[in-house]
């Protein structure tokens, strides 16, 4: 079960789409460009007709799996049902066909929804501010992080370092790298909580922040979180939350409260705007009053009953990607939030810690439940019990693909040894969750049993397990015309 | 499930969470139903005004085009929307594939080795693309030529800012000069000599950036045509709504050379233990989830669906779609240009240079005037001053495919009557 490239069903004599001709009279068409400016070779694009690339689509969807036709639990992704409310109010004529540069009394409904959904995350998190701007979680953390540098540099202090915990997201020490900051990696304790004794040894006034995931990326909230907080502060130093795990909190407590000082949320996790086969996600950041200066511009603001965005803020990092962010994705988390009201935010939550928690349950004696219970919205397994059959975590991960489900994120965090992490999100039945936790167990049946065959898996997928290796060895990263030969090197 | 977990209360799950910290409620309205959930976000998309887009003549980096529904009927695909990275290549062909197929989309039309999956937007692509360039060449300084779109150099600005590279205006680069940044068209809409700053930049040791308009590439040179390093740019004109500024998608190609420097996504093809053809992500080592702190950049998720749409709309058009889309396009702006010059009061910014379907008109009142042709439907041209005081009367007009000859004439009518 294989589909072609569109470049080799592309039909060489087949013409173009039907278009309408100019229409006016200047005759000159391109022919008055001069001819260096001019391009020399047309670009080789698949000729294809309608039904045609309908089919080649069509079949490519059928390649996928998808969340909208089962269980999907990655962990760390938040993979909730999308509603497809969301996708309807996004597709507005009034939503979609808006154009950025209208002035802005034609575009009131807009920044009101913009207004409207700041407030509503501040409320959700505990912030003064939100900024809507970024265009997915580690631009959001990246955007907090221009904030908290410049706020150090307004102080006139030359912050050059940032914290992260080993068992953070490589996005964060990523994001730090980018603003420049040296990283400095602070060590898990043995219950896979961030060791106080290590962080009050790596603090001082180099320090700019501490980037925090809370619940961690264990899935296990971090008790101490109001001394560390206070530790932090008392340097001097920022807290930021990576709000890649904020679906455990919502309406049970905020990050706000805890003393982080600016917090990222993932609306493409938490708030069910659809991942998009890796993107567009949104990556607004929430701050406490003395970042606030520093936010990207524009802001919205309400006055007089009017909505403007606010351009005029001197102390500000600038901008961090074009116009207001991804707006589409902002209307379908608004869309979310006024239907879940804040009782069903906070009964999302509840539920997501419930159905993690019970799944664990389920998983015990199965693979190994490294760090004790309870855990929030995600708990991290380790298939290190099933490495004297040979059978690693990337096995179980095929094992359950060729069952039929999405498998767990695996290898991370790197903390711990053959890692599985499991987030089912509140949106699955008890059902799916029994039936999946039996197919876990099926899979670690055949371990002990026929250890060949699952390393043989997934033999009824579109491909078998493909050879990542020789992949990146010589790579191939686009298709070409016969005629034309790959070049040497790389 | 509780009763499962011998828990006792669901309140023991969360015995780690501080009861200091525990919130009694949120402070937000209670949920509401689908029907009146889509009522108030209807009113709210209803307080907009939408413009007619045979009578939207602004561009400014986002633009009206022409849609086939072949683009909604895939991306409304739950198979695609509802997917996540593809990190289990076995269970997410469809997405992969596709991706495989946008970066050589990609490639072909910038006529560069080898593209990525997608960026933020053009804005984000073109501060990915300094910061390969100052890695590359170890120099310090981003020199950035006249009329990069003005939003896009302050978002460069602000990754200067944080990584520690000075950029600069101007077109003459120096020793320190890590890359010549340039866009074409510019923000104006004018056409650059891409070969010659190209070359300038070679020849003071930097490397090139192209940050380009893909439709404009069906008739203008592309960077590898005069041998740009990197080629960037907004892909939102190939298939994707205006949606007030996103999402859209940031597209980033370049030599083969610097394929280990790129930011970000690559699919690349693999094969299965039975010599099946499949596609994976590939090339993971500069990335943040395997390197951390010394990846390329930070990005994991980009915009995988928007470059769905950008597929979808490149294989609809093909090379003559394409070719003739921009030629349409660039016959009536030619065509409108001529006559709005005709007009008292009007005149063209820069009559001696060459420009596709976006211009510069210097017009007296022309905030009244733009106002006047609102009152009449039109959304014309993009006021300047804004960003460039010393073209407060200036503003560009744009026109499309969808800006047919019976909207023209509306325009110059309305134009003639406002002054």
């Amino acid at each position: 079960m294989s589909e072609p490239l569109s470049f080799e069903l592309s039909r060489p004599g087949l013409p173009g789409p039907r278009l309408p001709p100019a229409g006016v009279s200047d005759p000159a068409g391109d022919h008055d460009l001069p001819p260096h400016l001019r391009r020399r070779q047309a670009p080789e694009l698949p000729r294809l007709s309608e039904p045609e690339i309908m089919r080649h689509y069509s079949r490519l969807a059928s390649l996928n799996y998808s969340i909208s036709e089962n269980f999907y639990p990655l962990g760390s992704c938040t993979m909730k049902y999308n509603p497809v409310a969301n996708e309807a109010a996004a597709q507005l004529p009034g939503f979609a066909y808006l154009h950025p540069y209208q002035d802005e009394a034609t575009t009131q409904g807009a920044l009101e929804l913009m207004f409207e959904l700041e407030r509503a995350l501040c409320a959700v998190v505990g912030v003064d501010r939100v900024t809507l701007q970024p265009a997915a979680g580690a631009h959001g953390e990246w955007t907090a992080l221009r904030m908290i540098q410049a706020y150090h540099l307004a102080r006139g202090e030359q912050r050059d370092q940032v914290l992260v915990p080993d068992s953070a997201h490589g996005t964060n020490p990523a994001s730090a790298a980018l603003c420049g900051f040296q990283v400095v990696e602070v060590k898990s304790g043995a219950d896979g909580r961030i060791s106080v004794a290590d962080l009050e040894s790596k603090l001082n006034q180099r320090v700019a922040a501490l980037m925090l995931t809370n619940p961690n990326t264990l899935g296990l909230f971090e008790k101490e979180i109001l001394e560390v907080a206070e530790m932090v502060h008392a340097t001097g130093a920022k807290l930021y939350y990576d709000g890649a795990n904020l679906n455990a909190l919502m309406g049970i407590c905020r990050p706000g409260d805890m003393g982080f000082d600016a917090v990222h949320m993932n609306l493409h996790k938490t708030f069910t705007t659809p991942h998009g086969g890796g993107g567009p996600g949104a990556g607004p950041v929430g701050v406490k009053k003395d970042l606030e200066p520093f936010l990207p511009r524009p802001t919205v603001e309400k006055r007089n009953g009017h909505y403007q965005l606010d351009y005029d803020r001197p102390s500000s990092i600038g901008r961090v990607r074009s116009f207001f962010g991804n707006f589409g994705m902002l209307v379908r988390a608004y869309t979310y939030i006024l239907a879940m009201g804040g009782d069903g935010l906070a009964q999302a939550s509840e539920d997501a810690v419930l159905a993690a928690n019970y799944l664990r349950g389920r998983l015990e004696g199965v693979l190994d439940l490294p760090h004790e219970g309870p855990c929030m919205h995600e708990f991290v397994a380790s298939a290190r019990n099933l490495n004297q059959h040979g059978i690693k975590a990337l096995d179980v991960a095929k094992g359950l693909l060729e069952r039929g489900y999405y498998a767990p994120t695996i290898y991370f965090p790197l903390i711990v040894p053959e890692a599985v992490m499991v987030e089912p999100t509140e949106t699955e039945s008890k059902a799916t969750l029994d039936a999946f936790a039996d197919t876990v167990r099926e899979v670690a049946e055949l371990a002990r049993t026929d250890p060949q065959r699952l390393h043989a898996e997934p033999v009824s997928l579109p491909v078998g397990r493909l050879d990542e290796v020789a992949a990146a060895r010589r790579p191939v990263l686009r298709w070409r015309p016969a005629s034309e030969a790959p070049p040497e090197g790389s | 499930m509780l009763e499962a977990l011998d828990a006792g209360s669901f309140e023991e799950l969360l015995r780690d969470v501080p009861g200091s910290l525990r919130l009694r409620e949120l402070d937000l309205a209670a949920g509401l139903s689908e029907l009146e959930t889509m009522a108030r976000v209807g009113r709210l998309a209803a307080r907009n005004r939408v413009f007619d887009d045979r009578l939207t003549f602004r561009g400014g980096g986002v633009y009206r085009r022409f849609i086939p529904a072949a683009v909604g009927a895939v991306l409304s695909k739950p198979e695609f929307y509802t997917a996540y990275t593809p990190y289990q290549p076995e269970a997410s062909q469809g997405t992969l594939q596709a991706i495989y197929e946008f970066q050589t989309l990609i490639a072909e039309l910038t006529a560069m080795d080898v593209a990525n999956a997608s960026l933020y937007d053009g804005a984000t692509a073109v501060a990915e693309a300094a910061m390969m360039a100052v890695v590359q060449t170890g120099r310090q300084e981003v020199l950035v030529a006249p009329f990069l779109h003005p939003e896009y150099l302050e978002v460069l600005r602000c990754y200067g800012d944080g990584r520690g590279f000075r950029i600069r205006q101007g077109s003459q680069p120096s020793a320190e000069t890590a890359a010549l940044v340039f866009q074409n068209p510019d923000f104006l809409g004018l056409i650059a000599d891409g070969a010659q700053l190209t070359r300038s930049a070679h020849e003071a040791g930097a490397l090139a950036v192209a940050c380009v308009d893909p439709i404009s590439l069906a008739l203008l040179a592309p960077p590898g045509e005069y041998d740009a390093d990197i080629a960037v740019g907004e892909g939102q004109q190939l298939g994707l709504t205006p949606s007030y500024g996103g999402p859209h998608v940031g597209f980033i190609a370049c030599r083969q050379d610097l394929v280990r420097r790129l930011p970000g996504r690559l699919i690349g093809e693999a094969h299965d233990d039975r010599g099946r053809r499949g596609f994976v992500l590939t090339l993971t080592a500069r990335e943040q989830h395997i390197r951390r702190e010394k990846a390329t950049s930070n990005i994991c998720t980009n915009h995988s669906l928007c470059a769905l749409a950008a597929s979808v709309y490149l294989t609809y058009m093909g090379p003559e779609g394409l070719h003739q889309i921009a030629d349409v396009s660039y016959r009536r702006a030619h065509a409108l240009a001529g006559e709005m010059a005709k007009l008292p009061g009007v005149e063209l910014l820069h009559p001696e240079r060459p420009f596709l379907n976006e211009f510069p008109v210097r017009m007296k009142n022309v905030l009244h005037r733009l106002q006047a042709l609102e009152e009449q439907g039109i959304l014309g041209g993009l006021p300047l001053r804004r960003w460039y005081p010393q073209l407060e009367d200036v503003a560009v007009f744009c026109c499309t495919e969808l800006n047919d000859p019976a909207a023209l004439a509306r325009l110059l009518d309305a134009l003639e009557k406002s002054a």
